[in-house]
């Protein structure tokens, strides 16, 4: 588990033994198959690059080539304990309607992302007045595929005028956690359990 | 073959290579009445272990056959799967036990058109019933019960024989526990029935086809059944693909004929492909399989929804297609894919890509292999 990025580490560690999930963007299966060995889930993904989908299929994992904008709708309400998204919302076309469907196929669901307000991204721009590239933001503006840059507070701000419960929050600064009275300034990384 | 030998010599004359059996019951029809006698022509391959749960059931498409892994018996040329079975395959006669059943309707071995009726003495020919492939998965269950077979591992088919991987799940979902389905799809589209279509008006068209009863005539309806194959060859083939092996060259001649030769080397390879077709199938199996195919819509025979075929289900799916297959193409899949979400089944899908067209799941594809070793790898841990 040590292996895992840190923000599924958080994700992993918080999935009930046993418990159905959706992994949407679940890349080449890396948190599916932690899921699956450590705690006996029944986990399906759904990812965009077929690579990475041959590769979890060869894992021996139920993985679907799909897009999360597009392939949701056919998920039956609540057909998963956890719908998961993990680093995918913000690369969503319609992050708002992806959001909705997620709460709509699992009874809770993981959203982790990075937070554009994090103190070195606001450093990058304040000071060189470039868009930044980070750890958590590793690509060029021209290369990357977050097309939907957000905040912790404006995530915040989404949920709450939606109505969407906030069950609990990690922020993240590294593979250290920070505290959520700072974490629009100094956390690289949140996670957020919701539940409609 | 190495495979044969590979085998462990059985007593029991029911397993190995070119083997034949009458079912010991008539086969009811979904056109209605029953087919009987039901023969199937049948390899195995592999040994089934103690508790039987390492059988394998491959199925093929409209003109495969049951040599999937050993030399056919007229082209004298290597098993049309051996990519996908055989020692370190990824399905494998070290690991499994694999059977492959001709198709009723077909004619190598299995009862179709150019059988006997043994009611009167002479071939079915026209007088064969229509069958679909619901019907050809029964005949394979029939098989199975023969075998001693009551769960498979899996099935795994591309093309029609995907179609009866989807039927195969959808009528006996307790007696599969995972499924491949390749470069395949849950109906014909107008599409597919018009390109049989064009086939089938072929074989009728050729005077020689006599109503279907040319059988001992001495005369086959060889070149509809040819003109056939071409008109259905052009659609196993992407146009990348047939731009990339012929372009516009010229077929042994350095300028154009002004004649209606071969002179491109399409033609010439069309030709060759017709021809070659026409000694090893029966142009009635191929108007009897290709109804069958046509008349195949999953979600017709569950309530006009294809979630419903599969609701319920244990099985695992895995679904395949191929970015220039454009006979079944990826939104054909799709669908299938769609379905069984909503029906809240194990699914995994993948378009991989290939110059191939709908042919790639027979050529080579490695990340095909990959993909199949992994799903079938994790039902045997």
């Amino acid at each position: 588990m040590s292996d895992l990025r840190p923000d599924l580490a958080i994700i992993a560690g918080h999935v009930p033994r046993g418990a159905k999930v959706l992994d949407v963007g679940c890349g080449d299966g890396e948190l599916m198959a932690e899921l699956r060995r450590s705690a006996q889930v029944d986990a399906r993904g759904i990812e965009l690059d077929a690579r990475n989908v041959s590769a979890a299929v060869a894992r021996g994992l139920s993985v679907v080539q799909g897009d999360a904008d597009t392939d949701l709708a056919n998920y039956p309400d609540h057909a998963f304990d956890y719908a998961i998204l993990s680093q995918t919302l913000q690369t969503a076309r319609a992050p708002d309607r992806v959001l909705d469907e997620l709460l709509r196929i699992g009874r809770r669901a993981f959203v982790s992302f990075p937070n554009f307000a994090y103190w070195r991204v606001r450093l990058s721009l304040l000071w060189r007045g470039r868009m930044p590239v980070t750890a958590a933001l590793p690509v060029s503006w021209y290369e990357t595929e977050n097309i939907h840059q957000l905040t912790v507070d404006d995530f915040r701000a989404f949920v709450a005028e939606r109505g969407i419960g906030v069950e609990q929050a990690w922020f993240l600064n590294g593979d250290r956690h920070t505290s959520a009275a700072a974490a629009n300034f100094r956390a690289e990384h949140a996670v957020f359990l919701l539940r409609r | 073959m190495t495979l044969a030998t590979m085998s462990i010599p059985s007593e029991d004359q029911r397993f190995g290579l070119a083997r034949r059996v009458t079912l010991p019951r008539p086969l009811p029809l979904d056109g209605g009445g029953v087919l009987t006698p039901v023969e199937i022509g049948y390899e195995t391959y592999g040994t089934l272990n103690a508790d039987g749960s390492n059988a394998i059931l491959i199925t093929h498409a409209l003109t495969g056959d049951q040599h999937v892994a050993s030399v056919h018996p007229i082209t004298g040329k290597p098993g049309w799967w051996t990519r996908m079975v055989g020692p370190g395959r990824p399905i494998d006669p070290a690991r499994h036990f694999i059977v492959c059943a001709n198709v009723i309707g077909s004619c190598m071995g299995s009862s179709g058109p150019a059988t006997i009726d043994p009611a009167t003495g002479t071939p079915w020919a026209m007088r064969f019933p229509v069958i679909t492939l619901r019907d050809m998965v029964r005949a394979q269950a029939m098989l199975l019960d023969h075998l001693g077979v009551g769960t498979l591992q899996a099935v795994i088919g591309g093309s029609m024989g995907g179609m009866q991987v989807l039927e195969w799940a959808a009528t006996f979902p307790d007696r599969v526990r995972s499924v491949v389905v390749i470069a395949s799809a849950a109906r014909h589209s107008a599409q597919n029935i018009a390109f049989h279509e064009v086939g089938r008006q072929a074989i009728m068209a050729d005077p020689n086809w006599q109503g279907g009863c040319y059988y001992g005539t001495g005369d086959t309806p060889a070149a509809g059944l040819a003109v056939a194959r071409m008109a259905a060859h052009i659609t196993y083939l992407s146009e990348a693909g047939l731009t990339e092996k012929f372009g516009r060259r010229l077929q042994a001649r350095d300028a154009k004929s002004f004649g209606f030769d071969a002179d491109f080397q399409v033609e010439s390879y069309l030709r060759h492909q017709g021809i070659s077709f026409v000694e090893r199938f029966d142009a009635n199996s191929y108007l009897y399989i290709t109804r069958a195919m046509d008349y195949f819509d999953l979600a017709e025979e569950h309530g006009g929804r294809l979630a419903n075929a599969f609701q319920g289900t244990r099985t695992r799916f895995c679904v395949v297609s191929f970015d220039t297959d454009w006979l079944y193409p990826t939104a054909e899949s799709r669908m299938i894919v769609h379905a069984l979400n909503a029906a809240g089944a194990a699914v995994s899908f993948v378009e991989l890509s290939s110059p191939f067209g709908h042919d790639a799941f027979l050529l080579d594809v490695p990340e095909l292999n990959r993909v199949v070793d992994g799903f079938i790898r994790a039902d045997e841990s």
